[in-house]
C-alpha cells in the first residue's frame, strides 16, 4: 500500500520532469488503468461463469433423467426409487405451497413491521428492534428446524389445529388429522425466516419516501394511519413487492429446516395439516444413500427445476424494482 | 512472525520423520461410533498408520471405491451386482459387527406390546390405522388398547437401516414385497419422514399413538419402548444384543456373509438385523491394503470385546473366525 503511493507520488514528480518517468515507474497512468479494466472484467464475468458452469454440470448430471422422463418429469407425482420411478411433481407443489403460504404470513408481519421501526418507534428504539429482527438472519437452519420439532410443532399441533378447526373446519384445508408436522408448521418456519429478509428491504424502500411528502399528507388532514396508507405504502408498492419476491426467492430453496419439520412425504393433499416434501429437502434427504445412477440423476434434475423456478421467482422480482426505478426517474 | 513461522516448520518436520502410512475409507454410518473407537483404539498401539474414515453413507462408500479413490470402502447393505461390475477388481465383503433395527412406540398402555410381522407390515402399509384394530388385540389379549390413529414414523432420508427394516418387512409379507419392496429409499404408502436416527426418536417421543422404526443403539440408550417381536420358533423377543448374535449364529456354515439373516429361525432370535460390512478390493497388495488387513484381524478378534457398550452386537466366534481364514 505504502509503495503504491510512492510509486504514484514518484510518478507523479518524474511525470513533470519529462522522459525518464517511464523507466522508473512500473507502470504507466494508462497501463494501470487497463490493468485495473481488465482485472476486473476477469472477476466479473468469473462470476458469469461460475453460474454458466453450475447450470452446465446439473445438466450434465441430469442428462440421464431427461432422456428417461423427459418433461413430463415435472408432472408426474411418482417418486418410487425400488422402482426407479421419478417425477416431481409432489416436491414441486411442496416447494411452491410451503414457500406461497410463508409469504402469506410474512408480507403483512414483515412490511408492517418495516412500517413500525421507520415511521412510529423513536429511531433509537427502532435501531434496536431492527437490530434483534435481522438477528433472526443469523440464526442457522437447523436451530429453526430443531425449535420447529420440538417447540412449534407440539404448538401446531395442540394449539393452533384445534383453533382452526373449530373456526374453520369446513374448509378442505384445514381437515384431516394432524400430528404437528406438516406443511403448516413448515410453512411459519419459512414464514419467521425470510421476516428479516423482506423487513430490512421494505425499510430501504420506504426510507426513500421523501419526508416532504408525509408531511404534505398530514398538512392535507390526513391521520397518521391515512398518512402511512397514502403517502408511504402506495407510492412505494412496487419496491415493497419486490422485497417480498426476494423473501420468496429465499423460502424456495431453504432445506434444512423445512426438511426437519415438513414430514417428507411426497403426497399432493388439500389439507394443511398432511405432511410434504419440497424439492430442495427430498435433494438432502436422499442424495447421500442413493446407490442407483437415476436416482442420483433425477434428484439433479429436481435440483435443475428448483434453480429454474428461483430463477424465474428472481427475475419477476428485478422486473418490479426496474420498472420502480423507470418509473422513478421518470 | 519469524520465529512462528521456524517453529511450525520445525514442528512440521518432526512430525515427518515418522513414516505414517495414510488409509482412506468412505462409506456407513450407521457403523461410524464403532469404526472410529477401533480406529482410536487400534491406533494406540500401532502408531506407524493413521485410519481417515469418511461416514458418508453407504452409497457415496460404495461409488468412492468404484471410483478408487479409497482404500476401503464400508456398505450396511451388499454391493449390489451392477456395481461390482463397475469395479475394476472383485470386492470382499467382511462383515465387522452386526446391526439391529427395533421398533419403537409411544402410547399409553399398562404392558409391553407384542406384534408380528405380518400385523408390523399392515401398521406400515396403512391396512391398520387404529391401535385397537382386532389384529393388534389378538396379540396382546391382557392389554387395552385405546381407540386412537395410528401414526407411522419413518426415515426421510436414504438409510441402511430403512434397508434392514424393509428387508424384513419384505421377508415376512408378500403384500408389503410386492407393494414397497426393499431399498434405502421407499415409496411409503402412509405416515411421515423424519431425518435421521434423533428425528425419529424425537418424533416418537413427542407423538401420542405413534410406531417408528431406529437403531437398536438408539433404542437402547434413549430408553424407548420397544415392540417384541414374533421370531420364525415363536417367541416375542424384545430388541437386545444377543438376541441379534442369535441371529447371525443362524447363517449356516456354507452360506454367503451377504446372505439377508432377517426373521432367522433358532431359539432367543430378534428377527430384524443384518450385518455391516467392510468391502476390500481383491488386488495387487498394496501398503494401505495391508494395513487394513491387519487392521481388520484386530477388529475381528481384540475389537469385538469393544461392540456391546456402545450396543452394537458382535459377530457369532465361528464367523469371526471364518473371516479371519477369508483376510488372509
Amino acid at each position: 500500500m505504502v509503495r503504491d503511493i510512492e510509486n504514484i507520488q514518484h510518478s507523479f514528480s518524474t511525470e513533470n520532469d519529462g522522459n525518464i518517468s517511464k523507466k522508473q515507474t512500473f507502470l504507466t497512468y494508462g497501463e494501470q488503468d487497463k490493468f485495473a479494466y481488465y482485472l476486473l472484467k476477469l472477476v466479473a464475468s468469473l462470476v458469469i461463469i461460475l453460474l454458466l458452469g453450475m447450470i452446465a454440470m446439473l445438466l450434465n448430471s441430469s442428462l440421464s433423467a431427461i432422456e428417461e422422463f423427459g418433461i413430463g418429469f415435472a408432472l408426474n407425482d411418482n417418486w418410487n426409487p425400488v422402482e426407479d420411478e421419478f417425477g416431481a411433481l409432489a416436491f414441486l407443489f411442496g416447494t411452491l405451497v410451503t414457500s406461497a403460504l410463508a409469504i402469506l404470513i410474512a408480507a403483512p408481519l414483515s412490511i408492517s413491521v418495516a412500517v413500525f421501526i421507520n415511521e412510529i418507534l423513536p429511531t433509537k428504539l427502532g435501531k434496536l428492534i431492527s437490530l434483534f429482527v435481522e438477528m433472526i438472519a443469523a440464526i442457522p437452519s437447523i436451530v429453526f428446524g430443531l425449535w420447529g420439532i420440538f417447540f412449534l410443532g407440539p404448538f401446531v399441533k395442540d394449539v393452533l389445529t384445534p383453533f382452526l378447526k373449530s373456526n374453520f373446519g369446513f374448509l378442505p384445508l384445514f381437515q384431516g388429522a394432524s400430528f404437528g408436522i406438516g406443511i403448516l408448521t413448515a410453512s411459519i418456519i419459512l414464514a419467521i425466516m425470510i421476516t428479516p429478509t423482506i423487513t430490512s428491504i421494505c425499510r430501504e424502500v420506504l426510507k426513500t419516501v421523501p419526508k416532504i411528502q408525509k408531511e404534505a399528507a398530514l398538512a392535507l388532514g390526513a391521520t397518521r394511519f391515512e398518512m402511512i396508507k397514502i403517502a408511504l405504502i402506495k407510492p412505494s408498492f412496487s419496491g415493497l413487492t419486490g422485497g417480498v419476491v426476494l423473501g420468496l426467492g429465499r423460502a424456495l430453496g431453504e432445506t434444512m429446516a423445512v426438511a426437519m419439520v415438513i414430514g417428507n412425504s411426497p403426497t399432493i393433499t388439500a389439507s394443511l395439516f398432511s405432511p410434504a416434501a419440497t424439492m430442495a429437502s427430498v435433494i438432502a434427504n436422499e442424495y447421500a444413500e442413493a446407490d442407483s445412477d437415476l436416482h442420483l440423476s433425477a434428484m439433479c434434475y429436481i435440483g435443475l427445476l428448483l434453480f429454474l423456478v428461483t430463477f424465474i421467482v428472481n427475475s419477476f422480482a428485478r422486473a418490479i424494482v426496474w420498472k420502480k426505478q423507470r418509473k422513478a426517474r421518470g | 512472525m519469524k520465529s512462528l513461522f521456524s517453529l511450525i516448520l520445525v514442528l512440521l518436520m518432526a512430525t515427518n520423520t515418522y513414516a505414517v502410512t495414510k488409509v482412506n475409507g468412505a462409506g456407513a454410518t450407521f457403523p461410524y461410533p464403532m469404526y472410529s473407537k477401533w480406529f482410536s483404539e487400534y491406533n494406540k498401539n500401532n502408531k506407524d498408520v493413521q485410519f481417515n474414515y469418511q461416514s458418508i453413507g453407504s452409497g457415496g462408500g460404495i461409488r468412492q471405491l468404484i471410483k478408487q479413490t479409497v482404500d476401503f470402502g464400508a456398505s450396511d447393505a451388499p454391493m449390489k451386482e451392477r456395481d461390482m461390475k463397475k469395479a475394476a477388481w472383485p470386492v470382499k465383503h467382511i462383515p465387522t459387527v452386526l446391526g439391529a433395527v427395533s421398533v419403537a412406540y409411544n402410547l399409553e398402555v399398562d404392558s409391553n406390546l407384542n406384534l408380528d410381522g405380518e400385523t408390523l407390515s399392515a401398521i406400515f402399509l396403512g391396512d391398520i390405522s387404529k391401535w385397537n384394530d382386532g389384529r393388534i388385540q389378538k396379540l396382546n389379549p391382557s392389554v387395552k388398547l385405546p381407540n386412537k390413529d395410528i401414526l407411522v414414523v419413518r426415515r426421510a432420508d436414504g438409510s441402511g437401516t430403512t434397508s434392514i427394516f424393509s428387508d424384513y418387512l419384505s421377508t415376512v409379507s408378500t403384500k408389503w414385497e410386492s407393494k414397497v419392496g426393499r431399498g434405502k429409499s421407499l415409496k411409503w404408502p402412509v405416515g411421515i419422514g423424519s431425518k435421521g436416527n434423533e428425528g425419529v426418536t424425537a418424533t416418537v417421543k413427542q407423538t401420542e399413538g405413534s410406531i417408528g422404526y431406529v437403531e437398536l443403539a438408539y433404542a437402547l440408550k434413549n430408553n424407548l419402548p420397544t415392540v417384541a417381536l414374533k421370531n420364525k420358533a415363536g417367541e416375542f423377543q424384545k430388541p437386545s444384543v444377543k438376541g441379534v448374535s442369535l441371529s447371525a449364529a443362524s447363517l449356516k456354515k456354507d452360506a454367503k456373509v451377504t446372505a439377508s439373516i432377517v426373521d432367522a429361525a433358532g431359539k432367543g432370535v430378534y428377527p430384524i438385523s443384518a450385518f455391516t460390512y467392510i468391502l476390500l478390493p481383491v488386488k495387487e497388495e498394496t501398503v494401505q491394503l495391508k494395513e487394513v488387513k491387519k487392521f481388520l484381524q484386530w477388529a475381528l478378534t481384540k475389537g469385538q470385546d469393544m461392540t456391546e457398550e456402545l450396543h452394537y452386537a458382535p459377530l457369532p466366534t465361528s464367523l469371526a473366525a471364518k473371516m479371519l481364514e477369508e483376510i488372509k
